[in-house]
């Protein structure tokens, strides 16, 4: 107990410790609302069952990087099949980009709405930030049923088989994270904004955001260095 | 050895470390906000991140089919505006920040990323070399005639 032990002459007991510790943070309103008072132990549980959930994201995203280093590794495997710049059309690109960073806009708004008890708020955030999803989803299955019947399918290269193990993973991710949506929908409404069903939306949103994340990775590094001269 | 009941004091060293220990959290769960809790500053903060997405994201194809930038470097370019981009959504959106209560989400994600740039450019580089080390496959055809 060496240690301890210069730190406890001073003298100063628990009181002044206290207000010191509060003072040097400036304020410690970092909880959701409406975790205050007995707050203590439920915010305790948000911190261990986010950070958790944010092991497997980061996980997750190992997961991405193997998949995009055996995409990086194959670009120029194209068994005399198709390139890059001969598949890609930028224009549907942008559009799928926009509908993921709109979605992650509101799915960042129904969380808000969520942690201030706004029905409205959260209800409409999530319906948008699930047609949005949606309208992406549509396009990449667009991109790739057309990509299929032009003769470029998984089977063609091994480029190909690394474009849609990549880009089709990410698209699962997504299918997954709406299938996710509509059970947080389901959940507030049938039991309120309890603890456990706002520490659910905590991942939840999460498991959204990092999605746009890894997108943002894949259509810079994926279409866009595709594409270029 | 008797019993220290203020937790605090068992594990600070300094009295400042003290200080900081004995605060009732210490951490902030990934995602959320440290600071006031009402609406219009949370909105005003994904704003502002989503304008800066939008707009790095706007660089990014406008670089890809220009003449702006010499045409080999870039992806380089366009490597640092996707890096630039993962920030900007890291704070906005998910709120990691540089503050203490965020040490250890940082820490969780910086080994992360050190397993995913061994992975990427390890594989990038050892393929490129084997590549570059292999015979072709005529060549090989014609010594084993």
């Amino acid at each position: 107990m060496s240690a301890a032990s210069p730190a406890l002459p001073p003298g100063s007991g628990g009181g002044g410790r206290h207000g010191r510790g509060a003072h040097g943070r400036g304020g410690t309103g970092h909880l959701a609302a409406g975790l205050t008072a007995e707050g203590a132990q439920s915010a305790t549980k948000r911190i261990v069952v986010a950070y958790g959930f944010w092991i497997f994201l980061i996980s997750d995203i190992i997961i991405f990087a193997a998949l995009f280093a055996s995409y990086a590794v194959l670009t120029d495997s194209t068994a005399g099949g198709p390139r890059g710049r001969d598949l890609f059309d930028l224009k549907l690109v942008a559009i799928e980009t926009g509908c993921l960073l709109a979605s992650t806009l509101c799915c960042g708004f129904a969380g808000l709405g969520a942690n201030a008890r706004r029905n409205g708020l959260y209800y409409s955030s999530m319906a948008a930030t699930f047609v949005l999803g949606a309208i992406f989803l549509g396009i990449e299955v667009h991109e790739f049923v057309s990509m299929i019947e032009a003769g470029a399918g998984p089977s063609r290269s091994a480029f190909l088989s690394a474009f849609f193990a990549l880009i089709g993973c990410h698209g699962l991710h997504v299918t997954a994270g709406m299938l996710w949506l509509l059970t947080m929908v389901a959940q507030v409404y049938a039991k309120g904004y309890r603890d456990d069903i706002l520490r659910r939306l905590l991942c939840f949103s999460l498991f959204w955001h990092t999605l746009d994340i890894i997108w943002v990775g894949l259509f810079s590094l994926v279409y866009l260095v595709g594409v270029a001269p | 050895m008797n019993k220290v009941e203020n937790p605090a004091a068992k594990t600070g060293g300094t009295e400042l470390e003290v200080g900081r220990d004995s605060a009732p959290i210490g951490d902030v769960a990934p995602g959320d906000e440290h600071g006031p809790d009402d609406i219009a500053t949370g909105v005003r903060g994904y704003l502002i991140g989503f304008v800066l997405a939008v707009g790095l994201t706007a660089v990014s194809f406008y670089l890809a089919n220009s003449t702006l930038v010499w045409a080999p470097s870039i992806p380089i370019a366009l490597s640092v505006l996707a890096i630039a981009q993962m920030g900007v959504h890291l704070v906005f959106f998910l709120h990691i920040t540089s503050g203490s209560d965020n040490i250890n989400n940082v820490m969780a994600l910086a080994f992360g990323l050190l397993i995913v740039m061994l992975l990427v450019f390890g594989s990038l580089w050892i393929m490129t070399h084997l590549k570059h080390q292999t015979m072709p496959m005529d060549k090989m055809m014609q010594m084993q005639r």
